[in-house]
C-alpha cells in the first residue's frame, strides 16, 4: 500500500510558551491553557500517517485541536513544530521545509479543502464556477472552453445543476455551498482531501447526500482524506481509523469499528455512551 | 472429528481474555477468560457455551473489533506469513478484513441508503472487482438465500429480522475470505432457510475456506462442526462485577 501523508510530533502554541508548557496540560489537567505563562496548547505531538485511499476520523469537543491539525497540513497556519512529509506518485515533499510560494502550488494542485464555513472555502465574489476556473487557473489549466467543460463536469458529479454555474455562491443554499466547495476542492483531481466539520449544521437529508457523496469519491478516485468532525455518525459512516483528541493530544487511536466498540480512554467512553 | 493431522492451522488463539475496563462506573467487566482453539482450512470450528460465555468477544477479538486484554491470536496470510492479531499494524488488519477475514456478525451493519445487492456486493467492488460483475455474484448469492427478488433493489434498513441476516450472510459469503468468523449464522431463520445455508456452508468448506462460527443448537453442531471448543463463564461474572481502582 502507498504512503501518501506521514505526520510527525506536531504541536501549535498559540503564545510565548513555556517551558512548563506542555506537563500543566493536556486531559489530565482539564485544561490547555498553560496556568504558568498562559499560551494556549492547540495541539501538541499528534502522530499519524495515512495511505491512498483511506479515510482516517479526527474526532473531539470543540477546542480539542482536531481543526488546528488540518489547517496546519493545508499551510493555513506554521505548526510550532514537527514535521509532515508528503508523498506524491514518486516525489516527496517535507511540508514545512518548503517556501510559501512551493506551498501555495501545493496546495492548490495536490491538496484540497473543504470547511465548515463555506466563505473559508469559497470566494463570494465570483460565481459557483468561477470559484472552480481559479483554482484550475493556478494548476495552469488555461483553456477557456477547457475549465469550462471541466467546471461543468464537476458541478454536475457533485449534483449542483450546471445552469447555475455562473450565479455567486451567496443565492445558493448551505448545502449547495458545500457541494460547490467539494467540486472545487476536486478540482484538480488531489490525491489528498482535507475535509473539516463538512457537514455540520446541515439539514440531515443534505448531510447524508454529501456525506453519500464523499463516499463515492474516495471509492471511484482513492482520494485519501482526512475527517475532522465531533459528530459519531460521521465517523462510523466514513472513517477506517480514528483519532480521538482531547485538550491537544490524542488521547486515543484505532480501527474505528474499535474506538466505537470497545473504547479504551474514560473520555472516548464517555462519548461513545453520549451518541444518540 | 475428521482432523487432518499434518495439517497447519490458519488461526490459532492462545490464551485470549478480554476483559472491558469502564471507567466511568469503575467497573472491570469480564468476557471471554482463556480461551485456546484452533481453526483449519476447510473445517469449521464450533464456538458453544451459555450467553456470557464470552463466544462472541472471541469473534471480536480475532476482528479486532475489540482490543484483547492479553494472549495471542496468530493467523496464517496466504503467504503464510503468521501475524498475531492482537499486536498487528492496523494498516495491515484494514488489508486483511479487505482480503482474507469475513465476519458475519449477529447483527446487520450496512451503510444506508444502499441497495441490498450493492450491500451484498461491497466486499468485492472493495476488492476492486467490476461492479456489474460484483451485482451479479450479489443476485446469485440473494437467490441461493431465498430472498425475494422483489427486495434486491431496495435497501435492507426496514427489512424483517430473518430477511437481514440473509442479507448479512450473503455478504459474508460471497466474498468467500480464507477465514470467515459466523456469529451465529442462522440464530432467526426458518428450517428451510438454514438447510440452504448449511449446504453453502458445506461447500465452502469442500473449498478449503476455513470458518469459526457460534452456534446454539446441538444439532447443528453435530452436522457441520469439526472441532467444538466448550466455553464456560468466567467466575466473576457470578460474583458480579469487581470494583477497580
Amino acid at each position: 500500500m502507498d504512503k501518501v501523508l506521514e505526520v510527525k510530533q506536531l504541536s501549535k502554541i498559540y503564545g510565548n510558551g513555556c517551558p512548563s508548557c506542555f506537563k500543566l496540560t493536556g486531559p489530565e489537567h482539564n485544561t490547555n491553557i498553560c496556568p504558568q505563562c498562559g499560551s494556549v496548547i492547540a495541539m501538541h505531538n499528534v502522530s499519524f500517517d495515512l495511505y491512498k485511499g483511506e479515510i482516517l476520523g479526527i474526532m473531539g469537543e470543540s477546542g480539542s485541536g482536531k481543526s488546528t491539525a488540518v489547517k496546519c497540513l493545508y499551510f493555513d497556519q506554521p505548526p510550532s513544530s514537527g514535521n509532515a512529509v508528503f508523498y506524491d506518485e514518486d516525489k516527496k515533499f517535507d511540508l514545512f521545509e518548503m517556501n510559501a510560494a512551493q506551498q501555495r502550488q501545493l496546495a492548490s494542485k495536490r491538496f484540497g479543502m473543504v470547511y465548515q464555513n463555506p466563505h473559508l472555502g469559497l470566494n463570494f465574489d465570483i460565481s459557483a464556477g468561477g470559484n472552480i476556473a481559479e483554482r484550475l487557473l493556478m494548476s495552469e489549466v488555461l483553456n477557456y472552453s477547457d475549465i469550462r467543460a471541466r467546471a461543468t463536469n464537476l458541478l454536475t458529479r457533485t449534483e449542483v445543476l450546471s445552469e447555475r454555474m455562473d450565479e455567486l455562491p451567496k443565492n445558493f443554499s448551505g448545502g449547495m455551498q458545500q457541494r460547490v466547495q467539494i467540486a472545487k476542492a476536486l478540482a484538480t483531481n488531489p490525491p489528498l482531501l482535507f475535509l473539516d466539520e463538512v457537514t455540520t449544521g446541515l439539514d440531515l437529508s443534505v448531510q447524508a447526500a454529501i456525506l453519500d457523496l464523499i463516499l463515492e469519491i474516495q471509492q471511484e478516485q482513492g482520494t485519501a482524506m482526512i475527517v475532522v468532525t465531533h459528530d459519531l455518525g460521521v465517523i462510523r459512516l466514513l472513517a477506517g481509523r480514528t483519532l480521538v483528541m482531547k485538550y491537544g493530544r490524542v488521547i486515543e487511536s484505532g480501527l474505528t469499528d474499535q474506538i466505537l466498540e470497545d473504547p479504551q480512554h474514560a473520555y472516548t467512553q464517555r462519548l461513545v455512551a453520549s451518541a444518540l | 472429528m475428521n482432523k487432518i493431522e499434518n495439517e497447519v492451522p490458519i488461526l490459532r488463539v492462545e490464551n485470549y481474555s478480554k476483559h472491558f475496563e469502564l471507567h466511568e462506573q469503575h467497573k472491570l467487566i469480564p468476557s471471554s477468560e482463556n480461551v485456546n482453539l484452533e481453526v483449519y482450512p476447510g473445517q469449521l470450528t464450533a464456538l458453544i457455551g451459555p450467553t456470557g460465555a464470552g463466544k462472541s468477544t472471541v469473534l471480536k477479538g480475532i476482528y479486532r473489533s475489540y482490543l484483547p486484554s492479553s494472549g495471542r491470536l496468530l493467523f496464517r496470510t496466504k503467504d503464510n506469513v503468521e501475524v498475531d492479531l492482537a499486536q498487528a499494524d492496523e494498516h495491515l488488519i484494514l488489508e486483511l478484513r479487505k482480503n482474507e477475514i469475513g465476519f458475519v456478525t449477529q447483527f446487520l451493519h450496512a451503510l444506508p441508503r444502499q441497495s441490498t445487492e450493492d450491500v451484498v456486493a461491497q466486499p468485492l467492488v472493495q476488492r476492486g472487482m467490476d461492479k456489474m460483475q460484483a451485482r451479479d455474484l450479489a443476485r446469485e448469492m440473494l437467490s441461493d438465500m431465498n430472498l425475494p427478488e422483489a427486495l434486491w433493489g431496495i435497501s435492507p434498513a426496514t427489512f424483517s429480522g430473518g430477511e437481514k441476516q440473509r442479507v448479512n450472510l450473503a455478504r459474508g459469503l460471497v466474498s468467500r475470505p480464507r477465514l470467515l468468523l459466523l456469529d451465529e449464522p442462522t440464530a432467526s431463520l426458518d428450517p428451510h432457510t438454514t438447510e440452504k445455508i448449511i449446504t453453502l456452508i458445506e461447500k465452502l468448506k469442500e473449498d478449503g475456506i476455513a470458518m469459526l462460527a457460534i452456534f446454539h443448537h446441538p444439532e447443528l453442531v453435530k452436522r457441520m462442526a469439526d472441532i467444538v471448543v466448550q466455553l464456560t463463564s468466567p467466575i466473576a461474572t457470578e460474583k458480579l462485577l469487581k470494583e477497580i481502582a
